[in-house]
């Protein structure tokens, strides 16, 4: 079996991020840079399918600028076989644009699941998985706590709000990694060493046919409002007052 | 409490524009690893130390120190669980020969890994430090048997490796050795050890299956100087011709010692031989024992130094996460700041205090990965001439860089709890751990005063050129290009202040040093009275150098376009180098050549 796996660069999840000055975006000049820690989830679980021996194969793939080739080697680094980059330059990238462009890559690797990270921690966006296997036509198993796999389905266990729900779907599927699904091993250094060697091949979105023009238009990025400094109540009635005719909550 | 992240950025730029990190690469050495490769080493690393290492190294100190009971020695899980995985992922193989399991990669590119492994805990990253320094010393002088035996299970961490010199009355001074080697009477080329080593590091515990000792001794009848003591691989356990382990050796860790720092690490006296002599076999030849340990010198002294600098960091970093979150006081001539309180970062005299832990480790760092870059152009370079002036240039540094990184870290890890106020004298605050474990730094593989005294002596008034006749030629060499690089960068428009600080840097180091040569050998007490501040002298200047040849580059990036802050910080940062550092050369320069005799002015009995 052949698992696709998305990787996506993020600035690092340790970093305090802020806006540009001109409110465009988030300023990422010069910031560490790291895999999407759920996409790093994603890989480990394909990487212990395949110590199982339940996948043959796993490639992984990234849409981004060049720079994403140093995610897709961690990635082979940790135990992924080949690397795809699909290289967008510096153009903004939208979730519907990198579902499409996934849906190309499945289309030329045709692998039997697609294990995605729920979401990236730079824009939370939760909508690549999702979108993925709606144009694929095929299920999807979104926020896995466990992966398991028998046959020609997956059994996926989700962690809802009220508690866990077990899925069964056929595959090919599209699921995508929560944070318990497991922990991510560090990269062996023969491994760091080795993953140089392994192959990475580049496409363009025009080599795939797909258009990345964004669709949406952000018009501010700006910090949340500071917090403003508390104030003492008199007493009980004074504070009902307050929250009545000034917050106007009650 | 803060949580390490490697200076990757300081690192990077010293890697590549400081200390040669392109022409190491491009060495046929290294023909299999490139600058990509690199950089995901680096990054692996500082992952691994920041999530994996830093937080054990509190547990080691205040938490669950090692325990010894009856001759066995216990760490704690952590310990034992992040050096398990610390061998399986192959971070204590990485300085390896490939041979033997290792993976061939620059000296520069292992000594920013082991700043990492280092910033996190010094006390765990001793026990790699010191396996690998026995590795070193078996692959340069034992027979092929003994490294077949013994390396591959050392360089991945299966055995640990210990160095075994001090006794009690045997501390700087080797020459005063007793433990006993004699010939096993069985005749099978085997000896029996006895004797008591002392300070003997990570000299006995649980995390590894074996430690292989190497200890120094003396055979019968053999000179009662240096040349009489030879060294020796005995192990705790005997090895199988299969491999396997064997019998207990006749050896015990008789006790641990209670120390000031660095107490995660465990440090041993080791008693050999207390019933039939512990089975030990000879390393090279019989007398060659010291000048095997000093082979490796150079290299455990340059790593003691990259001690210092690690433990500087982690203190700065640890009063930086702190001076950004304590709020005291309203700031001196900011009014805003009585309205909207500002963390303690903004009283200048805390800026001072982190501008001068700061300015110090990157100068520090500079120095160290200088001398890293060099001893891998004196080791694999193709060009003779480029060879022997860098391994020139590692002779003359090594002493500044184990002396003054030592001596600078204690200095700095106090300011750190300075940062702090009064909680950083609390234990809890974590700060006063990196002062601790600083502490030692400037104590072992050779004191501040014995690295001062080949700094000043062997390195530079006993240097001479067998073809010239010159003395000192290096040092003289060395600070004549700095005195022009000063006199180059004192021209530039934007670090003309710079350049003219360095000016006068220059002159006082080659004043000092003119002095030592004149000074040491009709005056040596007088020499050796200035040494330690000659030591200073050469640190601050050397530093300052590198730090305004950083700063350079960091302009000439700038103007190119390039915004990244870090060049925009180095350049202050230097600036702040120049003006509080490079301005004390003058005034130690006189303390070195004018403060000699005071030093010794005071009779014996006045004291």
């Amino acid at each position: 079996m052949k698992i696709l796996v998305p990787v996506k660069r993020v600035v690092d999840a340790n970093v305090k991020v802020r806006p540009r000055a001109d409110e465009t975006g988030v300023d990422l000049a010069n910031l560490k840079m790291a895999m999407n820690p759920f996409d790093e989830i994603a890989v480990e679980e394909a990487v212990r399918l395949k110590e199982k021996g339940v996948a043959t194969e796993i490639v992984v793939v990234s849409c981004g600028s060049p720079a994403s080739q140093e995610t897709l080697r961690t990635a082979l680094s940790v135990g992924a076989d080949r690397a795809i980059l699909v290289d967008c330059g510096d153009t903004e990238l939208q979730p519907l644009a990198v579902a499409k462009l996934l849906k190309a890559v499945c289309a030329a690797e045709q692998p039997q699941l697609v294990i995605a990270g729920k979401q990236a921690i730079d824009d939370d966006a939760n909508q690549v998985g999702q979108m993925l296997a709606a144009l694929q036509g095929w299920s999807q198993a979104t926020f896995a706590s466990r992966v398991e796999i028998a046959g020609n389905s997956a059994k996926v266990t989700r962690e809802v709000d009220g508690g866990l729900e077990i899925l069964e779907v056929p595959l090919p599927a599209v699921v995508t990694a929560d944070l318990r699904l497991n922990e991510p091993r560090y990269a062996k250094l023969p491994d760091v060493m080795k993953a140089k060697k392994k192959p990475l091949d580049t496409r363009t979105p025009a080599d795939l046919g797909v258009d990345i023009t964004p669709r949406l238009k952000t018009l501010k990025v700006s910090e949340p409002p500071r917090r403003q400094g508390g104030g003492k109540v008199a007493d009980v009635a004074d504070l009902v007052n307050k929250l009545k005719n000034e917050a106007k909550v009650i | 409490m803060s949580t390490y992240a490697a200076p990757l950025k300081d690192m990077r730029f010293l890697m590549s524009e400081i200390a040669g990190l392109k022409e190491i690469l491009n060495l046929p050495a290294f023909a299999e690893i490139d600058a990509d490769t690199v950089d995901s080493i680096l990054d692996e690393a500082a992952k691994f130390a920041t999530e994996q290492i830093d937080p054990i190294n509190v547990i080691g100190d205040r938490q669950n120190s090692p325990k010894w009971d009856n001759g066995v020695v216990t760490v704690s899980p952590e310990y034992k669980s992040v050096y398990k995985q610390f061998c399986e992922n192959g971070w204590h193989a990485m300085p390896g020969d490939p041979k033997y399991g290792g993976q061939g990669l620059p000296n520069l590119v292992n000594f920013a890994v082991n700043e990492m492994w280092r910033s996190a805990s010094i006390a765990f990253a001793l026990c790699p430090m010191l396996t690998m320094g026995a590795v070193h010393s078996i692959e340069h002088h034992a027979s092929d048997e003994i490294k077949q035996k013994y390396l591959p299970k050392m360089v991945d961490g299966t055995w640990g490796g210990t160095m075994n010199l001090t006794e009690p009355q045997a501390g700087s001074d080797l020459t005063a050795i007793r433990t006993k080697a004699v010939p096993d009477p069985s005749g099978d080329g085997t000896y029996r050890i006895t004797g008591t080593k002392i300070f003997i590091t990570w000299g006995e515990h649980d995390m590894a299956e074996n430690i292989i000792h190497l200890v120094l001794a003396r055979l019968p009848d053999s000179d009662p100087g240096l040349k009489g003591i030879s060294l020796f691989v005995v192990p705790k356990f005997l090895v199988n011709d299969d491999g396997s382990l064997g019998e207990r050796n006749d050896l015990i860790c008789s006790a641990i010692e209670h120390k000031l720092g660095i107490k995660g690490s465990v440090t041993s006296v080791m008693s050999y031989g207390d019933k039939v002599g512990a089975k030990g076999w000879l390393v090279g030849k019989a007398g060659g024992g010291v000048a095997y340990m000093f082979t490796m010198m150079n290299h455990a002294r340059i790593h003691v130094g990259l001690e210092g600098i690690s433990v500087a960091e982690r203190a700065y970093q640890h009063a930086l996460t702190y001076a950004r979150e304590r709020i005291q006081g309203a700031i001196i001539g900011d009014e805003e700041s009585k309205k909207t309180p500002k963390p303690i970062l903004f009283h200048p005299d805390v800026r001072r205090l982190l501008m001068d832990m700061k300015a110090r480790v990157e100068a520090l760092r500079a120095i160290g990965y200088f001398a890293a870059g060099n001893m891998d152009l004196a080791k694999f370079s193709n060009d003779p001439a480029v060879q022997k002036k860098a391994q020139a240039y590692v002779e003359l540094l090594t002493p500044v860089v184990k002396g003054w990184s030592t001596d600078s870290a204690v200095e700095i890890t106090s300011e750190g709890i300075q940062v702090h106020g009064g909680t950083g004298f609390i234990e809890e605050t974590g700060a006063a751990q990196y002062m601790r474990d600083s502490r030692i730094t400037s104590i072992y593989e050779g004191t501040t005063a014995i690295q001062a005294n080949d700094y000043i002596g062997r390195k530079t008034a006993r240097e001479v050129n067998k073809e010239t006749g010159e003395v000192g030629f290096t040092a003289r060499a060395l600070y004549k290009d700095i005195a022009a690089f000063a006199d180059d960068l004192a021209k530039d428009a934007k670090l003309g202040d710079i350049g003219r600080s360095l000016q006068e840097g220059a002159r006082a180091l080659i004043d000092a040093t003119e002095w030592a040569i004149k000074t040491y050998g009709p005056e040596p007490q007088v020499a050796s009275a200035g040494s330690v501040p000659y030591l200073k002298l050469g640190g601050i200047v050397i530093g300052g150098w590198l730090m305004a040849k950083s700063a350079k580059i960091a302009q000439q990036k700038i103007d190119a376009g390039e915004a990244d802050g870090y060049y925009k910080g180095k350049i202050a940062t230097t600036r702040y180098y120049a003006k509080h550092w490079l301005v004390q050369a003058d005034a130690v320069a006189r303390e070195i050549m004018e403060g000699g005799p005071s030093v010794l002015g005071l009779d014996e009995p006045l004291f």
